[in-house]
């Protein structure tokens, strides 16, 4: 029961029904016969420490935030533009990311940090494609968290002025949650999944600023409303840019990376 | 959302009050779990023994306080419940409530020794 106004606040739905706590079995109470109750032995009363309350009062996030601050401070510092890449597993990140370093083609200094439960697989795919990468394994954490990127910023020596993409957990619920000092996060919808997903996962699309529509190359073969899959994301954040794109044809990546370069300029400390 | 990973996040805010506060055992922990912070407060409580499992709060017992959902709609000028994030309000159909209540999830106190 919610102790504010005392109503019922189940969270568990099955069905759209809350789930049920116990169950009452039915029929007559019965009663035992009264025993006769033998006396207990007597014991030493056990030697009780005094305890005190402590009040706290902090965001459960409340470490992740000030760890993320400090990493955003450090890259403020240096001017370094850090995006946060977030997805449900498959969207398309990883090709993203080739694709980008390739198309940059060394004009812009950039690292990656790639995040997965399991397996170097993403951080060799950077490699191979010309830029440092640094993986970090979350065993079963299904997220980043700010501690774990600060490190793997100090290891990628980081360049001034240059451009880290961080590649989440593919995941659209916790990352939404969990700031990791990155100048914006970046939501990767690719049009293989519902158009709906917007609605079904709006925290993510709210954390957002920009979402990109990818394997757009697909459209022809599928039933995907390109327009409404937006249409609903702006529902959950009207502020939200979109960009349509496919990875692999490379429509829509020159205005990623004019996006991408607008953003490392006003991050530059010479700007 | 992801329990196991908050309970990891209020352990490390329960060793820091201990550095600062001084003290070897807590009994209790009280946290504030809103109805809209997406924390299943069922799981956090399972979470929240394994992961305080051979630290300062083994074996501490969890309180959790749930607080439910509301919000101010703007275009109705008052206080309405709120069930999820992101619904239009309840009374005029709008969709641009702000929420003034039940999107905690704070560590509010310890009982400690
Ligand atoms: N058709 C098409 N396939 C893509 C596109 N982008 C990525 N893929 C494919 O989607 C699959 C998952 O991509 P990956 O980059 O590993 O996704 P991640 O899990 O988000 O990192 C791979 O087979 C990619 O080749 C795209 O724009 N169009
Ligand atoms: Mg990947
Ligand atoms: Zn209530
Ligand atoms: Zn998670
Ligand atoms: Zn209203």
């Amino acid at each position: 029961m919610c102790v504010t106004c005392g109503c019922g606040v189940g969270q568990t739905l099955i069905g759209g029904h809350a789930l049920r706590q116990s169950k009452r079995a039915g029929g007559t109470l019965k009663f035992r016969a009264p025993q006769a109750i033998e006396p207990l032995p007597a014991v030493e009363p056990a030697e009780i420490q005094p305890s005190r309350m402590i009040k706290i009062e902090r965001d459960i996030l409340a470490k992740n935030n000030d760890y993320a601050a400090e990493n955003r401070r450090m890259l403020v510092d240096h001017g370094v533009f850090a995006l946060n890449l977030v997805s449900s597993p498959g969207s398309g990140k990883t090709t993203l990311l080739v694709k980008t370093i390739t198309a940059l083609n060394g004009e812009l200094p950039l690292a990656v940090i790639e995040g997965d439960q399991q397996t170097e697989n993403d951080a060799e795919r950077i490699r191979a494609a010309g830029a440092p990468a640094i993986q970090i394994n979350t065993g079963r954490g299904c997220h980043l968290e700010a501690l774990m990127v600060g490190q793997a910023m100090h290891r990628l020596n980081l360049s001034d002025d240059s451009l880290l993409l961080i590649e989440n957990v593919g995941n659209l619920v916790c990352p939404a949650s969990f700031d990791l000092g990155e100048a914006h996060k970046v939501v990767i919808l690719s049009v293989t999944e519902g158009e709906d997903k917007p609605l079904k996962y709006p925290d993510m699309f709210r954390a957002a600023d920009l979402m990109i529509l990818n394997k757009c190359d697909l459209l022809p073969y599928l039933e995907f409303d390109a327009d409404l899959a937006i249409e609903y994301a702006r529902r959950i954040n009207p502020d939200l840019q979109v960009i349509r794109l496919s990875a692999t044809s490379g429509v829509g990546m020159a205005e990623w990376l004019e996006w991408i370069t607008a953003g490392c300029q006003r991050m530059s400390r010479q700007a | 959302m992801h329990e196991m990973s908050l309970a990891e996040n209020v352990l490390r805010l329960i060793e820091d009050s201990a550095r600062t506060q001084q003290f070897k055992r807590v009994r209790s922990v009280v946290l504030e779990i809103g109805k809209l912070s997406s924390v299943e407060p069922d799981a956090m409580r399972f979470c929240f023994d394994a992961v305080v499992a051979d630290s300062i709060a083994q074996g501490a017992r969890l309180d959790i306080i749930e607080t439910c959902g509301q919000g101010w709609c703007a275009s109705c000028q008052c206080n309405v419940p709120v069930a999820a994030r992101y619904d239009p309000c309840p009374l005029c159909g709008a969709y641009q409530i702000s929420i003034t209540q039940g999107d905690a999830m704070r560590v509010k106190e310890l009982e400690v020794e």
